[in-house]
């Protein structure tokens, strides 16, 4: 792989991605956990960019940084996190072993590395390095796939009610319960 | 530029690289040293507004005195009080500003001069803008002070309630235009989008003050009530950050109505003199500003639960109307797809501007009918409640009391 | 341009972070972000396939806007649980939610 100004952007990109993505499972302060967030996520939007899906990158930014990880703030301020206790559960050495395997096994999948090792029948799927050229009018062909009734407009209406259900499901769990006032905190954490 | 690198023997990728970082620091500074220029400019209107004179010592017409302000306020004390969270304290004021700054990537300057000609740009100019919000949640939070956060938390509110309007306005002049890129937009502004949307104009207008916390939505930093809000931690240099984002916003607002709305760099002559496409794409920008500082200067504050009505109950359907009503008339009016002079857009903008009077005039009646409700409502309320006389005690006791 | 399979890795270590963070945090908000991640890494692994197999076609990326469609409303309603659940046991740790009725 020759060292061009684009792979060291997407160097660049992927470093930001999984550097965050690590801090954001590691670091006890939940608050720096969502920053850690929206930098991977905002590194994800890079990388989309990198591959040619403008749309898709400011998409990302707009809905999971705008809008998912201000959610997720919001919820954090309003619940109470206590910094004494280690971040991880009883279980954690369970979950890097299942992460670590779980990596080895995808890792041998997607990359030439067992064919390059020589191993036999594994050949060398996804080498594709010179993508034929993205048409230039891709955002105006994905516009019209969303409303097209052959292409994806059932999909698209599907998904517009699928958020508002989502919507007023959100709304109506946090709803206080009608008429009572605020109640007074439950003694269930000190039984 | 990219070619004169080339030329030296640099390889093609590296030229483009230096290239570009070169631009960027270019376009950063300039933005940066226009601000000292919008905060001279808004204070001497805001003085006039208010029937006085305005900075008029320090230097011709009082031009040096921003440029004294800031040395000021960088000379200041940087108080960092215990319990703050310093990273993210110190990261805020320059996201802050950096949300800002990325606006300026895609405003076209000239016909030939812009930062970068996204095909997304007006997508572009959503995700950005809702960089600001993450800015001052981060402050708010990080100055472990109870009335920063509270105030964080209506500014967010406010920021994220006015981005579905604002979005919504935005998408009108891609409806209009059949591009998002922001130069596409300039160029088929043969007739102004003012004339063909107003209502979209006074929707963005709005939008814009209440996502830049200016008055009469400035319950942000509302000084009688919160000290600063999410600023009050805030002082030096951080906070000359802040007080730079805020006014480079409102004049990149007035930038923002410039290219979207106004024409951009259009005029008489600018595709064959590109430095006049520039002067009167600040000329434009200059009318967008004064009429964001006039608004500012003239209407007292909006209660916090009432702008968030105002955004959610009336500037939502009113917007998502708006586009409905454009996008259907554009479709079905002949001719729109291929406009190329003045001439091919008159009728259409002529339409549209007919189209948009008669929604104006419907809210106007919708408002009506609003008003005289409501105030029939107090009337009734009033008239359940008597008034007490001065004086007498009996009618204002309270229920229940010395039993 | 980069090889697929380097973007494949990316996203596929990105998975395994958001699995390791779903399988080791206590906090049900910070499983909620793994989540993300998660998503997040199978979205990059359908835009690089989109990208590097069918450019001409936009499957890949209805795709991926679907998957964004689906992850705010499940981040919406999932939070709404989280804040419910923390009104009822007055916390947000998953382990201590353990009880099917109270």
């Amino acid at each position: 792989m020759e060292l061009t100004v684009e792979s060291l952007v997407f160097l660049l990109f992927s470093l930001i991605t999984l550097g965050g993505a690590l801090m954001v499972v590691t670091t006890r302060n939940l608050f720096h956990a969502a920053l850690f967030l929206m930098l991977s996520l905002f590194g994800v939007a890079g990388l989309f960019a990198l591959l040619t899906a403008p749309f898709l990158a400011g998409i990302q930014v707009v809905v999971y940084i705008g809008a998912i990880a201000i959610l997720i703030i919001f919820a954090i301020m309003l619940t109470p996190q206590v910094t004494a206790v280690p971040p991880t559960n009883s279980q954690w050495i369970a979950g890097v072993v299942v992460a670590v395997v779980l990596f080895a096994l995808l890792a041998t999948i997607v990359t030439p590395l067992l064919s390059e090792l020589g191993v036999e029948g594994w050949g060398a799927v996804f080498t594709e390095k010179n993508p034929p050229p993205v048409p230039a009018d891709s955002i105006a062909r994905l516009g019209e796939a969303f409303v097209d009734p052959q292409a994806y407009m059932l999909p698209f209406e599907v998904a517009s009610v699928l958020l508002m259900a989502a919507l007023v499901g959100a709304v109506m769990l946090v709803r206080p319960a009608r008429g009572a006032e605020d109640e007074a905190p439950q003694t269930g954490a000190q039984e | 530029m990219t070619d004169l690198l080339i030329d030296i023997g640099l390889s093609r990728g590296l030229a483009v690289l230096i290239a570009k970082t070169l631009g960027v620091f270019a376009l950063a500074t300039v933005g940066l040293l226009w601000t000292f220029f919008c905060i001279w400019a808004e204070r001497k209107v805001a003085a006039r507004f208010q029937d006085r004179l305005g900075p008029n010592r320090a230097g011709p017409f009082g031009l040096v005195q921003t440029v004294a302000d800031a040395i000021k306020i960088i000379l200041k004390e940087d108080i960092m009080h215990q319990g703050v969270d310093r990273w993210v304290f110190n990261l805020a004021p320059i996201l802050s500003v950096m949300s800002v700054l990325l606006i300026w990537v895609v405003i076209p300057f000239t016909p030939t001069l812009i930062g970068v000609d996204l095909s997304i740009g007006v997508l572009y100019l959503f995700a950005v803008g809702s960089l600001g919000s993450i800015a001052i949640l981060m402050a708010g939070w990080s100055s472990n002070n109870k009335f920063a956060l509270l105030g964080a938390f209506r500014a967010v509110a406010q920021l994220i309630s006015y981005e579905v309007p604002m979005a919504l306005a935005m998408l009108v002049p891609v409806v209009l235009a059949g591009s998002m890129s922001t130069q596409d937009i300039v160029r088929s502004q043969h007739v102004m989008y003012l004339i063909a949307a107003p209502l979209t104009v006074l929707i963005f207008i709005i939008a814009s003050m209440a996502e830049l916390g200016r008055a009469p939505f400035d319950i942000l930093e509302a000084e009688s009530e919160l000290v600063a809000g999410y600023q009050t931690e805030y002082s030096g240099f951080k906070f000359g950050l802040f007080y730079v984002g805020e006014f480079l916003h409102a004049f990149t607002v007035g930038l923002l109505i410039a290219v979207l709305f106004l024409g951009g760099w259009r005029g008489p002559f600018a595709e064959d003199v590109p430095a006049l496409g520039f002067v009167y794409l600040l000329l434009k920008s200059f009318v967008g500003y004064f009429v964001v500082m006039w608004i500012r200067m003239t209407l007292p504050r909006v209660r916090v639960d009432q702008i968030l009505d105002l955004g959610w109950k009336f500037l939502v359907p009113l917007s998502l109307v708006n586009l409905i009503v454009v996008a259907f008339l554009w479709k079905i009016l002949p001719g729109t797809d291929s406009i190329t002079s003045v001439g091919d857009a008159l009728v259409p903008s002529l339409v549209l501007l007919a189209a948009n009077i008669l929604m104006i005039a419907g809210v106007g009646v919708l408002l009506r009918e609003e008003g005289r409700r409501e105030r029939a409502r107090i009337m009734a309320r009033r008239a359940a409640q008597p008034v007490s006389e001065p004086g007498s005690v009996a009618d204002t006791a309270p229920a229940g009391a010395g039993d | 341009m980069v090889p697929l399979w380097m973007y494949l890795l990316v996203a596929a270590g990105l998975f395994s972070i958001g699995m390791y963070g779903v399988l080791a945090r206590r906090n049900a908000i910070a499983i909620l972000m793994s989540i993300e991640l998660m998503l997040n890494a199978a979205n990059i692994n359908l835009v690089a396939f989109w990208r590097y197999n069918q450019p001409a076609h936009v499957s890949g990326q209805v795709f991926a806007a679907f998957v964004f469609v689906v992850a705010a409303a499940e981040v919406a309603v999932g939070l709404a649980l989280i804040i419910n659940i923390y009104r009822q046991r007055r916390s947000v740790v998953a382990d201590d939610v353990d009880l099917l009725k109270w």
